[in-house]
């Protein structure tokens, strides 16, 4: 846990992952960095511990979890809007993301 | 720890008599039997379609000769495709009780109700007199699955369920893990934990099927609910499903239905053979079950994010909830609270110890949560198959 907010699961990741609810507007300290939150967060939903350029891997676990479809700031949400799958699109119940 | 004896040698942990119909034409016979016997211990199942099957024929031989099965009443309509000899002669092959009952021999509805009564009643007596002897741990055959992922299911739940197979497996009970296609990206890992380099090759052919499988589909096993629950991609729903496998080498690759002949831990590949037939390789987590099932598991480990409350039919389902908010809400449905790793109340180890225990504790008889809110989930569809190459099944551990 790197602060009541957030975990890094693998010192080699680029996300961290949130572990308690966290509201657009609030204030957290990220790595000695405070950042405010662009957009409500609930648990188990990633963003970024640095800036990834378009085209990076997103790395959690140690490992790679997709690439990036768009540049993403620090502190930003990491997910079907600014990364993709490397193998094969995921999918929500209005469509289709990430192809 | 004891477990009921049956007369091929297997032993089970719950002692059931089930009720299964051939056909959708005869699913209201045989449920209205099973919901008249009053007891939890007669279960329904069964297979919809019409049309033979090679695997649904396989696969409801492996549930009906399974270790927590004393008898089977076979409910047939008379004109369906299911071969009802051969199911009804695997099971008197194994030394259970088996009747057959045909609809349209037996004067419609109202008169086989009855005379399924009184076959269920006959069958539940010789389930009584089944010995009780002792077993072993190393006799348990566990399944895992996940349903419901999000983005807590690879940090909780999935890794304690690793730890809990990783203790089980040193004593030498056989695990299952399963679900090709929510390994995808995690092949080339999975394949250097091989036994041998040939069984590695064969679970890199799986996962590349699996991958290929479902582009054709147009989905990966991906449901909207993971992404609302903060996964984004296959691939790394993937890596927190593959924590549930814990950290043991593989011992063998089956698929649905297979038994594996000693302890360790086992792949199953769930994906069918050849050009994609009959649609998606699993329609649903309740799919899944009963493939593990029929190959063999006592009970599963069915380890959610976002919140499942399906059991299953024929073994108990223990759930294990990674996400504490879920854990909160449906408390109700869950065995484990596995969200205490995220919040920092609890490691991983600590988690996966208290399932160990669990497991022991069930297999003793304790009733899931899923067991005492009466769920019996069951699903069986059509499939196709070719059998599983000599390297991947097991050899000297």
């Amino acid at each position: 846990m790197i602060n009541q907010h957030f975990v890094l699961l693998n010192k080699e990741d680029n996300v961290f992952v949130c572990c308690k609810k966290i509201l657009s507007g609030e204030a957290t300290t990220l790595e000695e960095i405070e950042v405010s939150m662009a957009t409500d967060l609930t648990v188990g939903h990633k963003i970024a511990r640095q800036g990834i350029v378009k085209g990076e891997k997103i790395i959690k676990y140690g490992v790679t979890i997709g690439s990036a479809i768009a540049d993403i700031a620090f502190g930003e949400h990491v997910h079907m809007h600014n990364m993709k799958s490397d193998y094969i699109a995921s999918h929500t119940r209005q469509s289709r993301a990430g192809e | 720890m004891q477990g009921y004896l049956r007369a091929d040698g297997r032993k089970g942990i719950r002692n059931i008599v089930l009720v299964t119909y051939l056909v959708e034409c005869a699913h209201h016979v045989a449920r209205a039997i099973v919901t008249k016997s009053s007891t939890d211990n007669v279960q329904l199942i069964g297979f919809p379609g019409c049309y033979p099957n090679e695997y649904s024929l396989k696969i409801m031989e492996g549930l009906c000769t399974h270790p927590n099965v004393a008898g089977v009443l076979i409910l047939s309509l008379g004109c369906e495709g299911f071969n009802r000899e051969q199911l009804a002669n695997t099971v008197k092959a194994s030394g259970r009780a088996v009747d057959t009952l045909v609809i349209q021999k037996s004067g419609g509805t109202r008169k086989t109700i009855v005379d399924g009564l009184a076959s269920v009643n006959n069958l539940l007596i010789k389930a009584e007199r089944a010995e009780l002897v002792s077993m072993e741990l190393s006799e348990l055959v566990i399944g895992t699955i996940c349903g419901g992922s999000d983005g807590t299911s690879g940090i909780g739940a999935n890794p304690a369920v690793g730890h809990c197979f990783d203790r089980l497996i040193e004593d030498d009970a056989v695990c299952i893990f399963e679900e090709t296609g929510e390994l995808i990206g995690c092949e080339q890992i999975m394949a250097e934990r091989a036994i041998t380099s040939e069984l590695g090759i064969e679970i890199m052919k799986s996962v590349a099927k699996a991958e290929q499988y479902y582009t054709k589909m147009g989905y990966g096993s991906f449901a909207p609910g993971n992404a609302e629950g903060g996964l984004t991609t296959q691939e790394e729903k993937s890596m927190g499903a593959y924590a549930k496998s814990g950290s043991s080498k593989i011992h063998g690759l089956i698929k649905p239905g297979d038994i594996p002949s000693q302890g360790g831990l086992y792949l199953m590949d769930v994906v069918p053979d050849g050009e994609p037939m009959y649609g998606f390789p699993n329609i649903v987590d309740s799919a899944e079950i009963v493939e593990m099932i029929a190959s063999g598991c006592h009970l599963t480990l069915f380890t959610t994010g976002r919140g499942s409350v399906v059991g299953s039919a024929i073994s108990p389902v223990i759930k294990v909830c990674a996400n504490p908010e879920t854990y909160d809400n449906l408390s109700d449905d869950m065995d484990i609270n596995a969200g205490k790793v995220i919040k920092g109340q609890a490691t991983v180890k600590q988690v996966g110890d208290e399932i160990y225990e669990l497991v022991i504790q069930v297999a003793q008889g304790q009733q899931t949560k899923s067991e005492e809110l009466g769920h019996q989930e069951f699903v069986l569809t059509y499939k196709k198959f070719v059998d599983i190459s000599p390297a991947c099944l097991a050899t000297v551990r």
